[in-house]
């Protein structure tokens, strides 16, 4: 009980300290804030905005240490940090002038002060008003309705109580001892309910943005990476194979040419070998391009590419495909090779028996899921093949989800937000 | 014989063009893009159509449907397909209707010419062309739970022999390549048949049937 009483005469006072502040202070800041900014034209206020908004921001801030410290409200401040190289003299000053008013925070702050000596002001007061209104009541009931009336008329209205006596003034303090009771449990409440009217105004409010940045970042730089990577292998892939090969037709055609009239048995078995190089680098290509496009998904769009993998697969695997048209190059690009990926896992790693592969478009969603009948057991993380998909996947704000108890069946199911053409 | 020609790539049409005229084949129309194929299918009514799976304007498989949509008119127009890469997927599109005249090549097929211009005759005359590398595609699987012929399944010798089938090989051909007599050939070939439940009509007929069985292998 004592520490209740404490808590609410405390939050009382605190209110009454931050009503008093946020109607001299905030006030007085808006008025200075505004004028000094509308003289900017001028040049005056070039010179004075930016020391003008530094009073502003240490108020604020003298705002947010108050709502950690007495509520534990966190209020995060998201300044712009001037460069260390703006200069002194005017011209620095009209720089600072121009970043500072550049800054949303300033314009949070300003808007701030409005409410602050509003709404602000209104939920600060309310504890101390719960705290003082019942000694009115009080004050009432011991005589002092006698200073308001004679007894025979209306005096005064304690609240909704119309004092016309001692009758009535006991009703009053009545209801001030139910204001009383009200506020003892309501005031520290009050009080944080300010200091979230202050976080409403002064935070920055978009912490989604602000996570929605952070994931487009790393979504961004995975998918920087695995494209370069993807290029170093190509390119690997080119110079060791096809282009290795090519290399070799040439010299065989150059000796087939120096060899046609000396020895044409010799030169015709050269040309076989040309004619077999050749060959060669075509099929050596021809993978290469089904690892960076399928020409099934780029004449046919994923429905069709999936049955073809299905097809080459030397595990039996039932498609299920309901897709009403084709998805963007790029998603359908991705949701092919993350397929791939995960067929392969499931015939090498799994040691499955049987697939299934279900694809299809609903709400704004592409859904694949890739079921096996093998052992199980498969985890995201630690770097393995999974861990590619759901990277590959991210890029388009898809996300993977895996089911895979030890023993089996292994179920992983893909989500990408895409729209259909 | 008549041949209508489609592929999109000059140097590649050009070669083909004088490929097929130096072993005395009348090019018809030598064509570019879909529509005229489409056109030239229609007006010149060939004996084959050679065509390429991808050509303008979409440079999807237009020239594949195409192809097919010309043999929903004409059903067993002679069709032998083209492609950069060979898809067990458009090989049994190609056969579903089960009247033969079908052929399926990857455009690598060309460096031999004999055997290419074999092709083409064996698809003009209401055989198949089955590119070996489809049928590839099949053996990776022969070790999968799924023997073909269900109770019965095939032996190794007569996959061996439907294989060759597959690539539109004749008895006499297939006798050559295992070493046997063709009468061996042809008693692998009826139990073939009968294994795969497919019922006593034209040879030629059941040749393709027995394919588009080994193609349609695993449902979907």
């Amino acid at each position: 009980m004592g520490t209740r009483v404490r808590g609410a005469v405390v939050a009382g006072a605190r209110g009454v300290v931050l009503a008093v502040a946020g109607l001299a202070g905030s006030i007085t800041l808006f008025v200075v804030s505004v004028l000094s900014i509308a003289l900017v034209p001028l040049g005056v206020g070039a010179l004075a905005t930016p020391s003008v908004l530094g009073l502003v921001r240490f108020w604020a801030n003298r705002r947010r240490v108050a709502a950690a410290e007495w509520c534990g409200i966190r209020i995060p401040a998201a300044y712009r940090p001037l460069p260390p190289d703006v200069g002194g003299g005017p011209a620095g000053q009209v720089r600072r002038t121009r970043l500072v008013l550049g800054d949303p925070a300033t314009w949070r702050d300003l808007r701030w002060l409005l409410v602050d000596m509003t709404a602000g002001c209104v939920t600060a007061l309310l504890p101390a008003a719960l705290m003082l209104y019942p000694l009115e009541g009080y004050a009432m009931a011991a005589g002092l309705w006698r200073a308001v009336t004679d007894g025979t008329h209306i005096g005064y209205w304690y609240a909704f109580v119309p004092i016309s006596g001692q009758g009535s003034a006991l009703l009053a303090a009545l209801l001030g001892t139910v204001f009383l009771a009200v506020g003892m449990y309501a005031a520290p409440a009050l009080l944080r309910a300010h200091f979230r009217v202050t976080r409403a105004a002064l935070a920055p409010s978009d912490g989604e943005l602000t996570e929605r940045v952070r994931v487009l970042t790393e979504t961004r730089r995975d998918a920087v990476d695995t494209s370069a990577a993807e290029l170093r292998r190509i390119e690997r892939d080119l110079h060791d194979g096809a282009q290795a090969r090519l290399v070799a037709v040439g010299m065989d055609l150059g000796t087939v040419e120096a060899l046609i009239e000396k020895d044409p048995a010799k030169a015709r078995e050269l040309l076989a070998q040309a004619r077999r190089s050749s060959a060669d680098a075509l099929t050596e290509l021809r993978d290469l391009v089904r690892g960076i496009h399928p020409p099934v998904l780029a004449e046919r769009g994923l429905g069709d590419a999936v049955r073809a993998l299905a097809l080459r697969l030397p595990v039996p695997t039932e498609v299920d495909v309901e897709l009403p048209g084709r998805a963007d190059a790029p998603v359908e690009s991705a949701a092919y090779f993350a397929v791939s990926e995960t067929l392969t896992n499931a015939v090498k790693h799994a040691g499955a028996g049987r697939v299934w592969v279900d694809v299809r478009h609903s709400a704004g969603m592409l859904r694949i899921s890739v079921t096996d009948n093998g052992e199980g057991g498969a985890v995201v993380g630690a770097g393995g093949g999974l861990d590619g998909i759901e990277r590959r996947l991210g890029t388009f704000d898809g996300v993977l989800a895996v089911s895979s108890p030890a023993g089996g069946p292994t179920m992983v199911t893909m989500e990408i937000p895409c729209a259909l053409s | 014989m008549r041949v209508v020609l489609a592929e999109d790539l000059f140097l590649l049409r050009d070669g083909l063009v004088r490929l097929l005229e130096a072993y005395d084949f009348e090019i018809a129309a030598a064509v570019e893009s879909g529509p005229e194929l489409a056109k030239a299918l229609a007006e010149s009514s060939p004996d084959v159509a050679v065509v390429d799976v991808r050509l303008p304007p979409s440079h999807t498989d237009e020239g594949l449907q195409c192809a097919l949509a010309a043999r929903r008119e004409r059903p067993g127009l002679p069709v032998l397909v083209l492609s950069q890469h060979v898809e067990r997927l458009y090989a049994r599109e190609l056969l579903a209707d089960g009247s033969g005249g079908v052929g399926y090549l990857l455009k690598d097929r060309v460096f031999d010419a004999e055997q290419f211009v074999d092709a083409v005759r064996r698809v003009a005359g209401g055989g198949t062309a089955m590119d070996p590398q489809v049928i590839q595609q099949l053996l990776s699987r022969r070790a999968a739970d799924e023997p073909l012929g269900g109770p019965t399944p095939l032996t190794p010798r007569e996959l061996e022999v439907l294989e060759l089938m597959a690539q539109g090989r004749s008895n006499a051909a297939i006798a050559g390549q295992l070493v046997v007599t063709e009468r061996a050939v042809a008693k692998h070939t009826s139990n073939i048949f009968a294994k795969l439940g497919l019922p006593v009509s034209d040879d030629d007929n059941r040749r393709v049937l027995a394919v588009l069985a080994y193609l349609d292998r695993d449902g979907r």
